[in-house]
């Protein structure tokens, strides 16, 4: 425990260590949830902007960041934004190579009208395993509210793409 | 209870129920694939309904879990479209379909709201039906292209085009009626909507068996 309050860049390296609960190769930070913290002596407000509605990591992430707070002996307040300000754009650089090194391709850039089917069916999605644009649409919906399956005709291996949202 | 809340619980409870409705496909819909969609797409709604829920249960001091489980059914302003139990492939894609259609332009004319919480929980619901409304398209017009699929496609509309104009407030139901018209190339017929307030006979089942947990516990349980 430290004696001093602690300050904002203490609390953003705090958050920076919490794994996403279900693709725990990936920080919340890279995950863009976190809109800001703000510290006011010994309490930190974070506002969270959850990704998928139905997704059942949301309580799981707030209790985290509430048990980060703690550790760095201040009290949290965790408000959870539910506008409309996350979107898969979100998602630092870091954290898309590193779905991607998990296998996971990450989510394309969102076009203003949001995704169609032409679009997923002959948009450019590179199999996160060989590299190869030679891949085709699967499924719209997958194991989670945030994944796609797709299947890489090249390597002959199905993959999971994050949705863009 | 202000209108405000009243529209947050009827967007709610069609999201819930629906939600309910499409996870009855886990399992034995006709593909592995359309288990894997539909069960999705009911998670999705379901999460959709939680977030609602929630800002009703601010305005009215209660929480999400009470305003889904604790009401009596006449409590409940779900569309009489999304309590029907609808356990057969044309008619389950031509209520997919049709509400996913007037959800579109439910959530349009929300994110235009002059109520800026409204408008931005409208904006994120749409980010995810959008992925609901390509699934129901694209069904729809798988059906509407083959010579089985398409009388049977056609039937089901006529039969839940009274309640799919009914998830509607009058205002928007003449984009309905485009939409749909545009689609399916057609007219639709001018009918009485099935509107909201009225509950089918299907919904005090599916409460029954959607609260049976919930109600075999003494109140305070944790769970």
């Amino acid at each position: 425990m430290s004696s001093a309050s602690p300050t904002r860049d203490h609390v953003w390296r705090a958050l920076a260590e919490i794994p996403d609960p279900e693709i725990p190769v990936i920080s919340i930070v890279d995950l863009g949830v976190i809109a800001d913290v703000r510290v006011e002596g010994r309490r930190v407000e974070v506002d969270f902007t959850p990704t998928f509605m139905g997704c059942p990591a949301l309580d799981t992430m707030r209790a985290q960041m509430e048990d980060a707070i703690r550790a760095l002996d201040a009290e949290p307040d965790v408000r959870v934004v539910l506008d409309d300000s996350w979107s898969t754009d979100r998602i630092t650089a870091e954290g898309r190579e590193r779905l991607r090194d998990a296998g996971f391709a990450p989510p394309t850039p969102r076009t203003a009208e949001g995704p169609t089917l032409l679009q997923l069916e002959r948009g450019l999605f590179h199999c996160p395993w060989c590299g190869s644009t030679d891949t085709r649409l699967d499924n719209l919906f997958g194991p989670t509210p945030c994944r796609s399956l797709r299947y890489c005709n090249a390597c002959r291996q199905p993959f999971e793409q994050f949705k863009t949202i | 209870m202000n209108e405000r809340v009243q529209l947050l619980l009827a967007l709610a409870d069609d999201e819930l129920i629906l939600g309910w409705r499409n996870s009855e496909w886990t399992g034995i819909a006709p593909s592995l694939e359309e288990d894997v969609a539909f069960s999705s797409i009911a998670q999705n709604e379901i999460g959709h309904a939680r977030a609602l829920y929630e800002l009703a249960a601010r305005e009215l001091g209660t929480d999400a879990d009470a305003l889904a489980f604790d009401r009596s059914l006449d409590e409940y302003r779900s569309a009489p479209l999304v309590e029907l139990r609808r356990l057969e492939w044309a008619r389950t894609i031509a209520r997919h379909w049709l509400y996913e259609t007037a959800d579109a332009i439910r959530l349009e004319s929300l994110r235009a709201s002059e109520d800026a919480e409204l408008a931005g929980i409208a904006a994120k619901i749409d980010r995810e039906e959008v992925y609901h409304r390509i699934h129901a398209e694209m069904w729809a017009d798988r059906l509407l292209g083959s010579d089985e699929g398409r009388p049977r496609l056609e039937e089901a509309l006529d039969e839940l085009w009274p309640y799919a104009l009914g998830v509607l407030d009058e205002e928007l139901r003449p984009e309905l009626v485009r939409r749909v018209e545009a689609r399916l190339g057609r007219p639709m017929s001018d009918v009485e909507p099935v509107a909201r307030g009225t509950h089918e006979a299907e919904l005090a089942e599916l409460l029954h068996e959607m609260t049976m947990v919930r109600r075999s516990a003494p109140a305070g349980a944790r769970w």
